[in-house]
């Protein structure tokens, strides 16, 4: 089996609130960038399917020639390969369907695991294109992987306010949620041979992709209306300011 | 512009957000359709007439009674191709939104995802959605047909009902194979409020740690008695003091209720990317320089072992008056 993850670097969550709508615009952010945290999940799922199935765990990022250092994390976490494509100016269905290039040009992938959402875009969007690009099936929300073999894959998934156990026949683009497990730590040996592999970057014409031309449009970035800060504080014995509050609650018509 | 919203349901019952992406289609348009798939959703489809639907397309089979992509992509082109309609919209739940994804993709549409508003521009949608997790807002078109936009739950006013007669329109299931076999389905407990449909949270942070069990306890019943879900702050959840499904933030569930309060959180960035939009926020904490004050509208310093349950007496005896 060879499972294979989709990260991208991603702004470090803690920096977000420092993003300017003109780096934002441009992409070009001065801040420190990382793996986007819900796609740690993904390889950690894709490393224990390789340990508890057989197999194992290649790493694909979409995106500048800075993405290395995410695929390095990647490698030193346990990842066995990985690849650099080169972004051609794509939106999600460019992303996706140059990741979906990739997976064909590989030709050998059986699992394709990625995060819930990246940090930036938010949409959420691309593990879905990627199967319908690839014509594969696709289970949002994996929670827990229970089973995998050639014939069928089994996994837990939410959906809304339930939990599914299901089954398909691989291969499959899996989206997976933090419960997986929590992503663990590189280990120095790792970390050393990570920094000596050679990434190989793609294009899209070393893939035989046509990149879609970009369907969504961005205009007018923009900070949100700013909270009003002033809070109102309650004090006094506790019975007295919980009723204060209680009753404010109730003026704001929010109870 | 004609709209088709889909209003999606869960082994028969609606899912409420569905009434919004109607409602927000209804203030945009008088042209609008819905789309009802599932099993025995029949009383689903008049409701969405009820509440302003001019023309309810209906596609029941058993295959349908759980979200399904492939069946439901395949039933949902099925109805816009009879429906004409210029724009599709949805909820983004996670079916919804991975409705959307399918369709947009397959057709080379783009989507205006997790839109918390939208309008119309001539023959073109358009809408604003956050990026950066909720530090960004920019404005959104897209190209090709139909136009497609989710809508952010609690981001627009449900669709009321107007008592009107629904024109059901039934359509056989597509012709479609189902790759996804179900082998068991486990729900929530009844009555368990959503949080992202939940328009009061109450939810706790590591400041319950010296009794979690009982700290939980307290939050639950004060949620119990003003209605509210439960929330939790990522270090609650990591220590095991609560499920993961309550947890709100960067890498939880973003939620925008009407009130959030928060008991023993101290408000850093991630759990603030989950929450920051609430319109009204309460903050317990025992440390009044907790970083959540800033963005609080109301607060108690003081702890959280005494004031949740303060506050619970207090809800009850003044709620019922
Ligand atoms: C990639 C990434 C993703 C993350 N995603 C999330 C996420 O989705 N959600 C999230 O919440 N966090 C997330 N975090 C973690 C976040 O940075 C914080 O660590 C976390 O939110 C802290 O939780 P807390 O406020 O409960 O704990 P703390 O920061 O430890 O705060 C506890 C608070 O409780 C107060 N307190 C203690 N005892 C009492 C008492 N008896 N009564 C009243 N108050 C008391 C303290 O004064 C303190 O302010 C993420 C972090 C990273 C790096
Ligand atoms: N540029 C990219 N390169 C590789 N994988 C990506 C990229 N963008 C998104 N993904 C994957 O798709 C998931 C959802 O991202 P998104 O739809 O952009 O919110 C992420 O968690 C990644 O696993």
């Amino acid at each position: 089996m060879r499972y294979l993850v989709c990260i991208k670097q991603t702004p470090d969550t803690a920096e977000l609130p420092k993003v300017k709508p003109e780096e934002a615009a441009s992409g070009e952010l001065s801040i420190q960038q990382v793996v986007n945290p819900w796609d740690e999940h993904a390889i950690e799922a894709a490393l224990q399917m390789a340990e508890n199935f057989g197999g194992l765990a290649s790493v694909i990022s979409v995106g500048g020639e800075k993405a290395i250092e995410a695929l390095r994390s990647a490698l030193a976490m346990g990842c066995k390969d990985a690849t650099l494509v080169e972004n051609a100016d794509a939106d999600a269905w460019g992303v996706a369907a140059l990741l979906a290039g990739a997976v064909n040009h590989m030709g050998d992938v059986n699992v394709v695991v990625t995060g819930q959402m990246t940090v930036d875009g938010n949409s959420g969007m691309v593990p879905v294109a990627v199967a319908r690009k690839l014509d594969w099936p696709v289970l949002t929300g994996v929670a827990k992987v229970l089973n995998v073999s050639e014939d069928a894959v089994e996994v837990e998934r939410v959906v809304g306010q339930a939990r599914h156990t299901v089954k398909v026949k691989p291969p499959v683009v899996l989206s997976v949620i933090k419960e997986i497990g929590e992503p663990r730590y590189p280990t120095f040996i790792n970390i050393r041979k990570a920094a000596r592999v050679k990434i190989p970057v793609l294009s899209a014409d070393d893939l035989g992709v046509t990149v879609p031309p970009p369907v969504v449009h961005l205009s007018n970035f923009r900070k949100p209306p700013a909270r009003d800060a002033h809070v109102q504080l309650f004090d006094g014995p506790a019975d007295e300011a919980a009723g204060a509050l209680i009753d404010a609650l109730l003026a704001e018509k929010v109870l | 512009m004609k709209f088709l919203v889909f209003i999606e349901t869960d082994s028969g019952a609606v899912v409420p957000s569905s009434w919004e992406a109607l409602g927000k289609a209804l203030s945009l348009s008088d042209d609008v359709e819905a789309v009802v798939i599932g099993e025995n959703v029949g009383a689903v489809a008049e409701e969405a007439g009820s509440r302003g639907a001019k023309t309810v397309y209906l596609v029941e089979d058993a295959s349908r009674s759980l979200f399904d992509l492939d069946l439901y992509v395949a039933d949902v082109k099925a109805a816009l191709e009879t429906s004409a309609a210029d724009a599709f919209l949805a909820s983004h739940t996670g079916n919804g939104r991975d409705l959307a994804a399918a369709i947009g993709v397959d057709l080379g549409a783009g989507v205006i995802a997790d839109a918390l508003e939208l309008w119309v521009d001539g023959d073109r949608l358009a809408g604003t959605r956050p990026v950066y997790s909720g530090n960004i807002l920019v404005d959104v078109t897209v190209d090709g047909s139909p136009q497609i936009a989710t809508l952010r739950p609690r981001a627009a006013s449900p669709a009321e009902a107007t008592g009107a007669n629904a024109n059901v329109v039934t359509l056989s299931p597509a012709a479609a194979e189902s790759r996804v076999v179900v082998e068991k389905v486990e729900r929530a407990e009844t009555g368990e409020v959503s949080l992202t449909d939940a328009s009061i949270i109450v939810s706790g942070g590591r400041g319950v740690a010296k009794d979690p069990e009982l700290g939980f306890k307290l939050i639950r019943e004060l949620a119990d008695v003003l209605g509210a879900a439960v929330g939790a702050s990522r270090a609650a959840v990591d220590a095991g003091f609560i499920e993961y499904k309550h947890q709100v933030g960067q890498t939880g569930k973003v939620v925008r209720p009407d009130l959030y309060i928060a008991c023993g959180i101290s408000g850093a960035v991630q759990h603030l990317a989950g929450m920051g939009s609430s319109k009204v926020i309460v903050a317990i904490n025992k440390d009044p320089e907790a970083p959540i004050f800033s963005v609080a509208n109301y607060g108690i310093v003081g702890d959280l072992f005494e004031i949740v349950p303060a506050l619970k007496k207090a809800a009850e005896a003044k709620l019922s008056k």
